[in-house]
């Protein structure tokens, strides 16, 4: 487990090479190709996040106390976006989780990008995170 | 020909960046920009005018009547109607909409029909969904067809002494297509059934004359049209409105007031309680005097060349689909790109710097029938140019490559 914070500082870092928004839209692409795929048998209904403008489907296992997050969506850029968020949340105990805060989507420039709908799609993301680790916490206890 | 340079100095909005890219205006269908003379008239209204209307007895108050009543005039010549107070000013199509399907509340009973149509925005879908559900009146859907054209086939079958109320809109804001509206009243006046038609993307591209084309109720936006947004009317025929429950109580919609018995006021104000946007009609005013300016046939030309050129460049694109391909049709135009969201090319294109809108347009029917979850739809007004087009183009084939 690498640190959340050193993952977050991480990504601000390689978005901070990008001087134009064609690259930086490019590289959320390729990140979306590589987003840990949900196996289809959870890709139901009940896993999709609501709020945002194209479906997302998020599933979580645990193992070994860590949560891994693996997740899906019919649009690529939205599959960028849930590949960054899950590079910064999979893997990562309950508590670090619920505790983490996620001011590294303002410095990678992604919100401006973002209509005002669309952030809250983000806000949506990162609530179902922290959802599956409170959930996780409550049945362990 | 429309002098389109000169035309677009009245849009200092156009005349931006965004994204730091020369902005494209390409959601015409969602709302129209404002041109400077109707800016001007809503910004002289609040500093030379602003009173209220109607009860004011002091000379602002007076003026503010009189520019509002001259407005109703100006629609009343201008959309043909019989009666200036067969305009009601309300806050645009979708009130317009519910007052008639609230006020047909206690007209129908469950032996009754209502129709609609499967292209329908939802705002005329869902008030009459829920007048249906309060009176228990049947609806029957008229469905269409893979162009986007109506099955008028089906209407007449769905047509009988039971129809009393036929919702169809003029144009489809998800696919462009013209509806038959000539026919469609005809054939409802047959069986004395009346018709709204939701002009909501009708007004801003034809001329309408309500009597020669016999409308029982017909609803305009101002946005769609270069006013202003939370302003639109309801017209209907004298007749039918005096029949009509209002639908909001309250200020200015009153003949008497006593604890024992309040009687309503005579038309238009029986359907205008409370104080009305004022500088919204004053605006809406000065826009249907600037469309009017422009002439809606030369209008209609521009946009249809518009239309015509976009489409020929759409179809170059390799798996590109244009969902509705009516004969008839306005310069509206849905897509999508094989293997791609919609969503993604709206974001890039709005990189791009071009305005487009994705999503289901509020015509959820209309996605279901195609079985896709939205389209990217372009539109445009007589202010976009075929050098918009070719910029536009540019980007999406720049998009569909980076997104592929």
């Amino acid at each position: 487990m690498t640190d959340m914070l050193a993952i977050q500082d991480e990504i601000v870092a390689e978005f901070s090479s990008f001087d134009n928004w064609a690259d930086r839209y490019e590289y959320m692409i390729e990140l979306g190709k590589s987003l840990p795929l949900i196996d289809p048998k959870y890709k139901v209904d009940n896993n999709l996040i609501k709020g945002c403008q194209s479906n997302v489907w998020l599933h979580s296992e645990t193992n070994d106390g860590k949560l891994i997050f693996t997740a899906d969506s019919d649009a690529i850029l939205t599959k960028g976006i849930i590949a960054i968020l899950i590079r910064v949340f999979s893997n990562q105990d309950p508590d670090s989780i619920m505790e983490a805060k996620t001011d590294f989507i303002d410095k990678i420039g992604l919100k401006n990008h973002l209509s005002p709908i669309r952030a809250n799609g983000l806000l949506s993301m990162i609530k179902e995170l922290k959802m599956y680790a409170v959930k996780s916490k409550t049945r362990s206890n | 020909m429309l002098d389109i340079n000169t035309i677009r100095k009245d849009f200092p909005i156009l005349d931006q960046k965004v994204n730091g890219q020369k902005l494209i205006y390409f959601d015409n269908a969602a709302t129209s920009q404002t041109p400077n003379q109707v800016v001007d008239s809503i910004v002289d209204y609040y500093k030379r005018t602003n009173s209220n209307i109607h009860r004011g007895n002091h000379k602002l108050s007076i003026q503010a009547t009189t520019a509002y009543e001259d407005v109703r005039k100006k629609l009343h010549k201008y959309f043909n109607s019989r009666l200036p107070q067969e305009i009601i000013f309300t806050s645009g199509t979708t009130q317009s909409i519910n007052i008639i399907t609230l006020g047909y509340t206690d007209l129908l009973t469950s032996k009754d029909e209502v129709i609609v149509s499967e292209m329908e925005h939802h705002s005329n879908i869902v008030p009459v969904q829920m007048l249906c559900e309060r009176t228990g009146a049947k609806l029957n859907v008229i469905p269409m067809d893979n162009q986007g054209n109506l099955i008028l086939k089906e209407f007449d079958k769905f047509i009988s002494e039971k129809t009393k109320l036929v919702f169809v809109s003029h144009v489809s804001n998800a696919l462009g297509t013209v509806n038959p509206i000539s026919y469609i009243i005809n054939k409802s006046h047959e069986v004395g059934a009346k018709v709204l038609i939701d002009g909501a993307q009708g007004a801003s591209h034809f001329e309408i004359d309500f009597q020669k084309l016999d409308i029982d109720y017909y609803t305009v936006s101002a946005h769609k049209m270069c006013g202003p947004t939370g302003t639109g009317i309801l017209y209907g025929k004298e007749e039918l409105l005096n029949k009509l429950s209002p639908w909001h109580g309250g200020g200015e919609m009153i003949d008497e007031v006593s604890f024992e018995k309040t009687t309503y006021g005579e038309l238009p104000h029986k359907f205008e309680p409370g104080t009305p946007n004022i500088a919204g009609v004053i605006a809406f005013g000065a826009a249907i005097e600037y469309m009017d300016n422009i002439g809606l046939d030369n209008i209609q030309a521009h946009e249809d060349e518009l239309l015509k050129y976009c489409t020929q460049e759409l179809k170059e694109i390799e798996g590109l689909k244009i969902y509705g391909e009516a004969k008839n049709k306005i310069a509206v135009i849905s897509f999508n790109v094989e293997g791609i969201h919609h969503y993604d090319l709206g974001s890039l294109l709005d990189q791009f710097g071009v305005a487009v809108r994705i999503g289901h347009h509020c015509a959820q029917p209309v996605m279901n029938y195609f079985k896709i979850p939205g389209t990217v739809r372009i539109s445009f007004s007589f202010y976009n140019t075929k050098e918009e087009i070719d910029l536009m183009i540019k980007a999406l084939k720049r998009a569909i490559t980076m997104l592929q």
